[in-house]
């Protein structure tokens, strides 16, 4: 080749990239898998000379810590409550979407809008749309000025008015409201990829169940999901992988620092939120061990993933 | 699909009776194909309802007044319209100064990060050198871990550099994104190698070739990740605030959630609130509706939000 002769030009070309890489990606493995190593390691008392001792005392600690257990158990619950929903909702709405011919760019974008949000900024707007104005105590002497849109719209179909994130409300309304949120938050990255997908399936498979006079739904469970299984795949695994990172959607409905209505607000903390908490605690040594702890449940979440699909994805 | 709704109901009509007349056949499967149709017509409708909803709710409450918000019946649209309340929350928000610093942030990056992209991405597209697949292979390979990983030690790294509270601190530990490189070397290795080779027969050198004629041919790609590196600055939250202290250093997300847009009684002004959050909103629309092709054409590949 004649370039060969010039390798260190290459090197050239790669340099600034090589050298940021070193410092801020390829450091912090190693440092951060080493400081998980180090028993209850902090910042602070390192700086001041203080040595620890090396071992799975971190681990251990964090794993018996209920902070994070209950950390762990939310990420999971809102992890399982919604990739589902939000993927089986893109999915009928691509199918939709790619059915009909009027006004299907107009829907597609506005299908699309909730991406190119900020989610603390459209996280506050739920927060403004689920609140109830006034001094919510769950008391009669309560004085309550506005029940908020939610249940406003709820009241209108002679349901009973609920407290969503303010004080007394319950987890499961605190679920119930950041699962809404999320969900629509994902959806337009996965209806993007889902109509992609549908699109590119060769017209030839329904020209064939048409002959066959194949009923609509044998179509859909026959045709278009076993083709658009690796799309189905893929929507499913990012979703996971976002859904273990959960956090700022969070702070975005409850405020400031806050994981959790008023008078709990580490109610929904989730194991970003753990260790980003640790960290400012100065405790990088339980932060690592849980930033490992989190790789490792993506590691195996995504794996997991990867061989039920090889089992059910066609490709 | 239509068609086969066509063909599906047809059958459907005609097994049961299968002496009845052709037109009565036609006729049913056309009410069929009709209701199947306005069936999904509505459900799509709604969805994009329910999706519209959180919009309509923050421009209609940011133009109320706190008296008309609170109503116990909520009103649709404002009695009167307050653009007061945008003046209002520009100026208690401090949002001047928080566009500002997040506009620096985002350009300045943006611009280092492209020339970085540009530059790693041709070496792995173009040029030969020893290890370079291990090394591509071993740079795809971080991008499966979380990003909270590196940042516990990203921040005692800046802390000894001494960069807290600066803007570098807010540039620098990013500007390299494997995503970036990775989409920009495809884009690369699509570009036919007899160009390369009839450039250098003519004795352009590999720097004037990547400038006059990679680049302007990679253009859409490096638009998307423009784009996306923007709305990354725009949106990024976590990490400004572990390492910004003082308030002239707070990028806008920042400083939107931490904002207290109080009335006169103490309690939120939502309006106001709404007011800033729309503000705040409003780039990313404009940049949607004249770019919404490379947005969607850069996002469809990543799975990365921001």
């Amino acid at each position: 080749m004649v370039e060969s002769k010039h390798q260190w030009k290459a090197w050239l070309y790669l340099a600034p990239a090589i050298v940021l890489l070193l410092v801020f990606t390829v450091w912090p493995i190693v440092n951060t898998v080493r400081l998980s190593f180090l028993e209850n390691y902090n910042g602070m008392k390192a700086a001041g000379g203080a040595t620890f001792s090396i071992g799975l005392w971190n681990y251990e600690k964090v794993l018996s810590y209920p902070k994070f257990t209950d950390t762990l158990f939310n990420t999971i619950i809102l992890c399982v409550l919604t990739v589902p929903i939000s993927t089986i909702l893109a999915l009928l709405i691509a199918v939709a979407l790619n059915s009909i011919k009027p006004l299907q760019k107009t829907l597609q974008t506005i299908f699309f809008l909730p991406y190119v949000t900020n989610s603390i900024a459209i996280g506050m707007v739920f927060a403004a749309m689920f609140n109830v104005i006034g001094s919510a105590l769950g008391t009669p002497q309560e004085n309550i000025e506005s029940y908020g849109i939610i249940n406003n719209i709820i009241m209108l179909f002679g349901f009973d008015h609920q407290s969503w994130i303010n004080s007394t409300s319950t987890y499961e309304a605190n679920l119930f409201v950041m699962t809404v949120y999320i969900v629509w938050n994902a959806l337009p990255f996965k209806i993007l990829v889902l109509l992609g997908g549908l699109q590119s399936i060769n017209k030839q498979y329904y020209d064939a169940a048409k002959i066959d006079s194949t009923p609509r739904r044998r179509v859909f469970t026959r045709i278009t999901v076993p083709l658009l299984s690796p799309m189905i795949a893929y929507v499913v695994i990012t979703g996971f992988i976002g859904g273990f990172k959960e956090y700022s959607s969070i702070i975005g409905v409850f405020g400031d620092k806050k994981m959790g209505p008023p008078d709990d607000p580490d109610r929904l903390n989730t194991m970003v939120g753990f260790i980003y908490d640790s960290l400012e605690k100065n405790r990088e040594g339980l932060a690592s061990a849980a930033a490992i702890i989190l790789f490792g449940i993506i590691l195996v979440v995504t794996f997991i993933n990867l061989w039920v699909s090889k089992k059910r994805v066609h490709y | 699909m239509t068609e086969i709704v066509n063909s599906a109901a047809t059958t459907m009509a005609g097994s049961p009776a299968p002496q009845r007349g052709a037109n009565a056949q036609v006729r049913s499967s056309r009410i069929l194909r009709m209701l199947v149709t306005a069936g999904t017509y509505a459900f799509l409708l709604f969805m994009a309802l329910l999706v519209l909803f959180p919009f309509y709710w923050m421009i209609i409450s940011s133009l109320k007044t706190t008296e008309e918000y609170r109503l116990n019946v909520p009103t649709f649209w404002p009695q009167s319209i307050q653009l007061v309340n945008y003046v209002n929350a520009f100026t208690e928000a401090n949002l001047g100064r928080l566009f500002l610093n997040t506009a620096y942030v985002g350009i300045v990056s943006t611009i280092l990060s492209l020339v970085i992209t540009i530059l790693t991405a041709f070496a792995f597209a173009r040029l030969e050198f020893k290890g370079k697949n291990i090394l591509f292979a071993g740079m795809l390979a971080t991008m499966m871990i979380p990003g909270e990983l590196f940042t516990i030690t990203n921040y005692q790294t800046v802390n000894t550099f001494g960069w807290m509270d600066t803007y570098t601190v807010l540039i620098v530990p990013f500007l390299v994104s494997v995503f970036y490189i990775y989409l920009l070397r495809q884009n690369f290795m699509q570009i036919p190698n007899e160009l390369y080779l009839a450039a250098k027969v003519d004795g352009t050198s590999d720097f004037k070739y990547l400038w006059k004629v990679m680049v302007p041919l990679a253009l859409p790609t490096l638009i998307s990740i423009t784009i996306l590196k923007m709305m990354g600055a725009w949106n990024s939250y976590v990490w400004p605030r572990l390492v910004t202290k003082s308030e002239e250093m707070r990028l806008i997300t920042n400083g939107l959630r931490g904002a207290s847009l109080k009335d006169a009684n103490g309690e939120t002004h939502y309006p106001m609130q709404m007011a800033a959050v729309a503000m705040v909103s409003a780039p990313l629309f404009l940049v949607f509706i004249f770019l919404r092709k490379y947005i969607m054409h850069g996002v469809s590949r990543s799975g990365i939000k921001g």
